[in-house]
């Protein structure tokens, strides 16, 4: 396993989410990666036990992308897709994004830019969203609320709280 | 997946989260959840209602004092996709970092695949 380890996740503006990473790899490499099949395929996976039996890329502005993946476990399946508005080979990548079943309201359009140094590439991608309340959604909520990790032992103790109202 | 929109529209609010926040703890009244708030009974209770209707929030059994409590499931189905999300992203990240070092090193797997033909192509 060999990783950079410099992946960041943050809010900016009003509406966006910019996700930072830096591969050890020239940005044509990391722009190939990004936009053929036979290399997405490769990486683009998701947790494990999960397989991408779908990804078609018609890679110029107005052009369509779809991606499948599936759950190999239970069969479960998860899609989206999106349609280019700009490409700019080994550079920028702005494409829209929709899941089939939607987890936040609305399209969000994807702003991939791909900067080299020293043969090292720095990957930015903003994830503009449709509303400030969606992306605060998305990205802040959960963290304040500081439950992310905790909900299952939450929902264990909930029903004891119902036990505590009847007996009050 | 359909009352997403509803979640995440009560959760936009930073009074909204803070008072599920606070029934994170364990339920509570109208009135203690007023209290920490430079807010009226009424403005929370309207609050309340937005938190009631996406379904975050029910009320408890005593009839005096009408707790509120917290109901997990929406904001679990939230904040699981939130968790995949980031998950998903290391994961990805991690593989593509190993891809990306294929390709420098000569991986036979891709050699004898399609960039090679593509390479032959041109």
């Amino acid at each position: 396993m060999k990783s950079s380890g410099t992946f960041n996740i943050a809010a900016h503006g009003d509406r966006e989410i910019v996700v930072t990473r830096v591969f050890d790899a020239p940005r044509r490499l990391v722009f190939d990666a990004y936009t053929k099949p036979e290399l997405i395929k490769r990486w683009l996976l998701g947790p494990d036990g999960w397989s991408m039996p779908i990804c078609e890329i018609d890679l110029r502005a107005g052009g369509k992308y779809r991606y499948v993946w599936k759950n190999e476990t239970d069969g479960s399946e998860m899609g989206m897709g999106g349609v280019y508005r700009e490409v700019v080979p080994t550079e920028r990548i702005v494409v829209t994004e929709v899941f089939d079943e939607a987890w936040y309201p609305g399209e969000a359009v994807d702003t991939i830019v791909l900067a080299e140094q020293n043969g090292r590439t720095t990957l930015t991608q903003t994830i503009l969203y449709d509303s400030r309340a969606t992306r605060d959604a998305v990205l802040k909520s959960p963290m304040q609320i500081g439950m992310a990790a905790s909900y299952d032992r939450l929902e264990k103790f909930l029903p004891s709280l119902g036990r505590e109202a009847l007996s009050a | 997946m359909r009352d997403l929109d509803a979640t995440f529209a009560a959760l936009a609010d930073p009074t909204r989260r803070a008072i599920l926040a606070r029934l994170a703890r364990g339920e509570a009244s109208v009135t203690d959840l007023a209290h920490p708030f430079a807010m009226s009974q009424p403005a929370i209770s309207k609050h309340l209602k937005v938190l009631e209707r996406a379904g975050l929030i029910s009320r408890g059994r005593d009839a005096q004092r009408r707790p509120r409590r917290l109901e997990a499931r929406p904001l679990r189905d939230a904040t699981h996709w939130l968790e995949n999300y980031r998950q998903f992203w290391d994961a990805q990240f991690r593989r593509l970092d190993d891809l990306l070092h294929d390709l420098q090193t000569g991986d036979p797997k891709i050699e004898n695949n399609k960039i090679k033909k593509k390479k032959s192509a041109r």
